[in-house]
């Protein structure tokens, strides 16, 4: 897919909280340390964090990068799991934070994992059909799994926010992009349950590699591009190892997905996953760089994008945190400090 | 629900706006109608930068209700570059570690819950400066 | 102007008074200064009091209590300046006789905060701050004071641990009370490792919370001999205010409003600190009782804790403070406070303090709503 007017990313930001549960906590409370681990540690929210924070934090980053006024954003969309409200966007909060009420149009994406490039892919037809000349997408959540529960190793929280604008003006030009979908139950929550259902392995083949996998073949096909083109890949992390298998599948190289895999180190940040893996891989791009991006959500779908990095972006790399810069900001905490972070004690 | 309350100090605590004064030219925070260094009125709005610095702070283990999910955290005095001392909670920090003049910079944070239906009121937070930079050597 | 006395004082005991309500603890202290005045019916009512809305949802204060005492269709209003309410209802007594509006008022300040649970009766007193944007951020009175403790040490170059002496004074005179709520001695061993409210306020820095009331009966100075024996005059009353919200304040570490307040009650007076013998100040936490002695000329900035080090704050020392345990040994009913300040005073100036009696004429009590935003000072002479 292509837009009719030709689009690109004008700023990027990234924010992941500076708590961390190692793994081995997980393991070392429910199975006495003999579980296998799908990640090194995820970040964990802080006691005043939320969707809402988080994606203001990122959003703040990318206007720092976009060097935009927020008034001229005129849509906020924010992507999530996670939303703090059922009923209450998470958008206005983020909108009105960083000045970009009123003159904006705001709402709150759901798609697991990839409602976060499911805005994007708004914002790019928003901007790619002339109605306006900037808008903002944010993957963010505070991810929970059950105690116990295979999810609780990754659940984790960030958010990345991106401003789309003319090409023109733009840090990294987007080339095209592809959305596939069915309908593929492999993970959900019913309203009011805290905590998500998953299929177990039903999780791999039939949802993350099939939808991950129709979604870039047939992106690199209408572009006419092959793995070798592209010096980076990012694709959704649920943990360590999906994201490196779907990228041998694809015939991509470890050193091409080394950038953006942050899952060991954070875990799985769910709508804000992939869209890290591409603040990362933003933060150390060289102009000329070509990015592939593919997410997945359960329920199920891929979206893939292809950017192409401009001279933009040497300016703009310095005006935010980098990702590595949060990753770096790490404090680990243990599994009963975890607890009362996420607020899984029993209060009343 | 106090929710015209928190609705009508929205811009200000999100984001750290206040006013410059029209008469003496000094910021002001927070915004009042009435000018605190030369009581005239007519105000400009002025989003502060977020930066400043610890001016004095204090750990609360005793918290009041609304807050005690929170404790123990630290309030502290927050000297703004721009000359106005603010008070608000510091994020994101060990306790420990929180000296006078240590650079902060703002957050918007979730300041309290209303109990499980009600309102979640946010608000700024102060916490140590990140880097802006990364940690690898510049290439430019 | 009339010049006003005291003809009557009555106290109850200070603490958690499970048995009595708000109301029974007022009426009996206003009875006490009844009897003590030998009096039967006043003019007129000023209740001081802050936390009766939010501890037992009771407002119209001045009504029910002028009910409850038997005082009758009186003028009775209750008067709020936070922790300085009693000292503020006081106040207005005084402009109600010293203008020959009224020749007899009682003044009593009631408060009852063991109704509600700590958090809840916390995050009252709190509304003694600009609570939209220093109790919005989850600041408590204690923290308050610590945020001026912290910066104190650093610009005076002290220790916590040279602020025990405020904590140990008031314990070691609170002990011969009989109405105080703590009545054991403590050591400075014991305030160096006293547990953490809001760091570096410590349980020993901090008044305890509680309840209690206290009156007094007011009349023109000219009838004062033919009602009492032992009249105390009031020689000052003075109100001065300051910023409300410490971060407002151009030196936060400097009480502007007990300065001003402490002048023009010298001014009144024609008097300076040193002709005052005894200080009751406002220690709510020992960081606000040196900056109270600092702001009323008794030390220099930065000085008082040397002052107290040297002994100067004891019973016999060069200015006596807390003598009957101050907030921090008697117990800190907030709008209560300001008129046990000026009970206690009157006890000195009479003669009837009993062990820690000391040899004086002119008394001076301040009482500091908040952190200091409001500040009420009154000489007393005997």
């Amino acid at each position: 897919m292509k837009p009719l007017r030709e689009v690109g990313i004008i700023g990027y930001g990234a924010y992941i909280p500076r708590y961390r549960l190692p793994a081995a906590e997980v393991a070392r409370v429910w199975t006495e340390g003999h579980a296998g681990l799908p990640v090194e540690e995820k970040s964990v929210p802080g006691l005043d964090e939320d969707t809402a924070t988080i994606a203001i934090e990122a959003a703040r980053n990318a206007l720092a990068r976009g060097g935009i006024a927020a008034q001229s954003i005129r849509a906020v969309w924010v992507g999530s799991e996670s939303h703090p409200y059922a009923v209450k966007p998470t958008s206005t909060i983020v909108a009105e934070a960083i000045g970009a009420t009123p003159q904006v149009s705001a709402a709150d994406w759901e798609f697991a994992c990839k409602a976060g490039t499911e805005a994007l892919q708004a914002a790019i037809a928003l901007v790619g059909s002339g109605m306006t000349d900037f808008a903002m997408a944010i993957g963010a959540d505070t991810a929970q799994g059950r105690p116990g529960d295979a999810l609780e190793y990754t659940t984790a929280a960030g958010g990345a926010a991106y401003i789309i604008g003319p090409r023109e003006h733009s840090l990294a030009y987007l080339e095209g992009s592809y959305s596939y979908v069915t309908d593929t139950p492999d993970f959900f929550r019913r309203p009011y349950q805290h905590y998500p259902e998953h299929g177990g392995r039903f999780t791999g083949q039939p949802a993350y590699f099939k939808h991950i996998t129709h979604a870039v073949e047939a992106l690199l096909q209408e572009l006419g591009y092959t793995p070798g083109d592209f010096a980076a890949a990012v694709f959704h992390q649920p943990n360590t190892k999906f994201p490196q298998r779907v990228a041998q599948m694809l015939g991509f190289s470890k050193e091409q997905i080394r950038v953006g895999l942050l899952a060991p180190k954070i875990g799985n940040t769910y709508a804000a996953s992939s869209l890290l893996g591409l603040t990362a891989v933003l933060d150390e791009a060289k102009p000329g760089d070509r990015i592939l991006l593919a997410s997945f959500g359960s329920g199920a779908g891929s979206d893939a994008f292809s950017f192409v990095v401009t001279d933009l972006i040497q300016e703009r790399q310095r005006l935010a945190p980098t990702t590595q810069a949060y990753i770096a900001r790490r404090k680990p905490v243990d599994y009963a400090l975890y607890v009362r972070y996420r607020r899984k004690l029993q209060m009343h | 629900m106090n929710v015209p309350r928190y609705w009508r100090s929205e811009r200000t605590r999100y984001g750290l706006v206040g006013e410059i004064c029209r008469s003496c030219g000094k910021p002001i925070f927070p915004p009042r109608d009435v000018c605190p260094h030369c009581t005239d009125e007519g105000q400009d709005v002025h989003p502060f930068g977020g930066k400043g610095q610890v001016y004095s702070f204090s750990t609360v283990y005793d918290a009041p209700a609304g807050y005690t999910e929170y404790q123990p955290y630290t309030v502290a005095l927050i000297k703004l570059d721009e000359g106005p001392l603010v008070t608000a909670q510091l994020t994101d920090v060990d306790n420990e570690a929180v000296h006078i003049g240590m650079p902060v910079e703002m957050v918007t944070r979730k300041i309290k819950e209303e109990g499980e239906n009600g309102l979640i009121i946010y608000g700024y937070k102060f916490r140590p400066v990140l880097e802006s930079k990364s940690s690898r050597p510049d290439r430019f | 102007m009339r010049e006003v006395s005291i003809i009557g004082i009555g106290q109850t005991q200070v603490g958690e008074i499970w048995e009595r309500s708000l109301r029974d603890l007022a009426v009996d202290a206003i009875r006490a200064a009844l009897k003590d005045a030998h009096l039967e019916r006043v003019d007129a009512l000023y209740v001081g009091n802050m936390l009766s809305g939010e501890c037992i949802a009771q407002q119209h204060l001045g009504v029910l209590i002028a009910d409850w005492a038997g005082l009758g269709p009186i003028e009775a209003v209750k008067v709020e300046a936070a922790d300085a309410s009693g000292a503020a209802a006081l106040r207005m007594g005084y402009l109600a006789v010293a203008s020959g509006v009224h020749d007899y008022v009682l003044v009593c300040g009631v408060e009852k905060v063991t109704d509600v649970d700590a958090e809840t009766a916390n995050a009252a007193w709190s509304s003694a701050m600009d609570a939209e944007y220093e109790a919005f951020q989850g600041v408590t009175m204690p923290a308050l004071a610590g945020l001026l403790m912290r910066r104190y040490m650093h610009e005076f170059g002290v220790a916590r641990e040279d602020f025990a002496p405020f904590a140990v004074t008031a314990h070691a005179n609170g002990a011969n009370n009989p109405y105080a709520m703590f009545r054991s001695p403590i050591t400075a061993e014991a305030y160096a490792k006293a547990g953490m409210v809001a760091e570096p306020i410590s349980m020993f820095d901090a008044a305890p919370l509680c309840d209690g009331a206290a009156a007094v009966v007011l009349c023109p100075r000219e009838r004062a001999a033919d009602l009492s024996n032992k009249p105390v005059h009031i020689r000052a009353s003075a109100v001065a205010t300051d910023r409300l919200a410490v971060h407002s304040r151009r030196d936060p570490l400097f009480l502007q409003a007990a300065y001003l307040s402490a002048q023009k009650a010298y001014l009144q007076a024609g008097v300076s600190p040193q002709d005052v013998d005894l200080f009751e100040l406002h220690d709510a936490f020992t960081i606000l009782a040196a900056m109270s002695l600092e702001a009323c000329g008794f030390a220099e900035r930065g000085k008082a804790v040397h002052l107290a080090k040297e002994g100067g704050i004891a019973c016999n020392g060069r200015i006596p403070i807390s003598t009957m345990g101050g907030l921090k040994a008697r117990g800190h009913p907030i709008g209560a406070t300001g008129v046990y300040q000026i009970v206690e005073l009157a006890l000195q100036l009479r003669g009837e303090a009993g062990a820690n009696q000391i040899d004086c004429r002119l008394g001076m009590a301040q009482s500091l709503g908040g952190s200091g935003a409001t500040a009420i000072t009154h000489i007393l002479e005997a």
